[in-house]
């Protein structure tokens, strides 16, 4: 069977604004991502070293933070959503397929290679930056958070200033 | 008002709203086509610009939407989350991800819908995001000075830009619009499309006419506050309302009988307030109207909410703000706390009374400025308004 077309970009952003509005209106907090990966490397954490994690800053934060445990936390419960969203999504349109992409100047090892490093770094990185394209970027435009906005700006404008290294990964 | 969390949607529910909300999220996000790294990447070389169009589309709606949410009073964005600002942090932290994104050619919530519908490249992401976390956490302390630098608190865009926050939308409104133009070009060149980027069909004219609406929309939708305070600056017009008003007889008669009925909002100044104040009053300020806690006790049913301060037009510009924001049962004190000061507490006993009425009024204000200074002094107030609700923590 054929894979379905993909919708209408305008189409999807209006409907990602709306869903937008409706959860800072319900919840009062926006969309996120990199903060579940945090929780669940946290709860993980506290779980193999316990006593390690006792000592450390970063967790002792985390939990000053956040009540209860790590994993009883509302983007992960969203995340968790958002995977779900994603495989219904995929199997309507045909899209469920076990496969490795690369670009077509691009091999397989590069690829896991890449896709390793930059993980890497964007969990890195949004950590520094409190939050990732949806928490930080997207749900900080949406409040005007001039926070949000400069790292918005950064993630795009960085992009843009490595892309011309990156290219054989690519095209 | 909003947000519905913790009031309307317990934190339970809260976790099943997460989910819904994330389903909804993932299937937009595979809908678009952020599952696959090709069309993410695609910005960045110029091919396919998939992901700007619907992160820009998204941006402004939810800005508009939340402008409207805050200018209907249907949300207090004192306790929305709004993402502080560290400079320094997002800087840095933003060019890091933007290296992993060309890299990677993912960023997490994308990684999470491409591994979901099976790209092993997003699950290998996923797994590298890990790491990244983890060297944070572990190397916590060599990076604290720069995550903690240059805190801004919860700085607004248009507030460090000194611009409205009208003004603001309406400019970024038409940077999207633009861009969404020019990005057109750009992928037709690239991809060697010969066709003109914007044709007046339906759909083009359509999509066009509603991003006006959009950005006019921002002018339309001011900031509640501004709004109301400048419709209370018009000295006729507030003169002129028709308000529910009390003598200052009935209001002393009140405070001696001890009406728990009453209830008295004190809008002067704080120092004021707290050098002196009325039993049992509350003080309360113009920014507290339009929050979302402190306003319930203006809620709270069969109580006369007498509203004072120094002067009677003072007044008069408070409850009428309070009415146009729905509160229906806000009461003036007629004169003012002045008059009050000046008929009752400082009542001149050497008055000359001629008519019955007049008499009357005599022994019960001669009655009554010796009892209520006795009260003020005795009965202690309630104090600011009371005010436990915090910003919801969000972020990442």
């Amino acid at each position: 069977m054929e894979e379905k077309k993909y919708m209408n970009p305008y189409l999807a952003g209006v409907l990602l604004g709306l869903l937008l509005i409706a959860t800072i209106y319900i919840t009062g907090r926006g969309l996120g991502a990199s903060g579940a990966v945090k929780s669940f490397t946290v709860g993980i954490m506290e779980t193999v070293a316990p006593e390690h994690t006792s000592n450390q800053t970063f967790y002792k934060e985390y939990s000053g933070d956040h009540a209860g445990s790590p994993l009883m936390n509302w983007l992960v419960f969203e995340v968790v959503g958002v995977f779900i969203g994603a495989f219904l999504s995929g199997l309507i349109s045909n899209r469920l397929n076990l496969k490795l992409e690369y670009g077509p100047r691009s091999k397989p090892k590069i690829r896991i290679v890449g896709a390793l490093l930059g993980g890497l770094l964007f969990g890195f990185g949004a950590q520094l930056g409190r939050g990732c394209t949806s928490g930080s970027a997207l749900s900080g435009m949406a409040v005007l958070s001039t926070g949000g906005l400069i790292t918005m700006m950064a993630i795009f404008g960085g992009a843009y200033l490595f892309a011309y290294f990156f290219r054989k990964f690519w095209i | 008002m909003g947000p519905l969390v913790p009031d309307v949607v317990g934190n339970e529910l809260n976790f099943i709203v997460a989910l819904i909300i994330g389903i909804f999220f993932g299937v937009i996000l595979e809908q678009a086509g952020f599952s696959t790294s090709k069309k993410l990447v695609g910005l960045f070389y110029g091919y396919d610009f998939t992901v700007l169009r619907v992160f820009f589309t998204a941006g402004i709606v939810a800005m508009i939407g939340v402008i409207a949410l805050e200018h209907f009073g249907l949300l207090d964005i004192n306790l929305t989350y709004i993402n502080p600002t560290f400079l320094w942090s997002a800087l840095i932290g933003g060019l890091i991800m933007g290296l992993g994104f060309v890299v990677g050619g993912f960023c997490p919530g994308t990684s999470i819908c491409a591994a979901a519908i099976g790209k092993i490249d997003a699950m290998i992401f996923i797994a590298g995001s890990f790491i990244g976390v983890l060297i944070f956490a572990e190397g916590y302390p060599l990076f604290e000075g720069l995550y903690k630098a240059e805190n801004w608190g919860n700085i607004r865009v248009f507030d460090s830009l000194g611009m409205q926050q009208t003004v603001f939308a309406f400019f970024l409104t038409a940077i999207a619009l633009f861009a969404f133009w020019m990005i057109s070009i750009i992928e037709n060149k690239v991809n060697g499309i010969k066709k003109p980027a914007f044709r007046f069909t339906p759909y083009y004219v359509t999509l066009g006419a509603i991003g006006f609406i959009l950005s006019l929309s921002a002018f339309v939708l001011t900031e509640r506050k501004d709004s109301l305070q400048n419709l209370v600056s018009d000295k006729e017009f507030v003169n002129n309302y028709d308000l529910k008003t009390m003598s200052v007889d009935e209001f002393a008669y009140r405070i001696i009988k001890g009406d728990n009925k009453l209830q008295i909002i004190d809008f002067r100044p704080l120092e004021e307030y707290k050098k002196q104040s009325l039993p049992g009053s509350t003080a309360f300020t113009f920014d507290n109207l339009f929050e979302k806690e402190p306003s319930k006790i203006l809620r709270i049913r069969h109580k006369t909410n007498v509203f004072v301060a120094n002067n009677e037009y003072e007044e008069r510009q408070f409850a009428i703000i309070a009415n146009r924001l729905g509160f229906s049962n806000a009461t003036i004190l007629t004169g003012g706390l002045e008059s009050f000061d000046k008929e009752i507490l400082g009542f001149d006993k050497n008055s000359v009374a001629t008519t019955k009425q007049e008499s009357d009024t005599y022994r019960f204000r001669t009655k009554a400025s010796s009892i209520i200074p006795v009260l003020i002094k005795e009965n202690k107030s309630a104090g600011p308004v009371k005010k436990t609700q915090k910003r919801v923590v969000g972020g990442c």
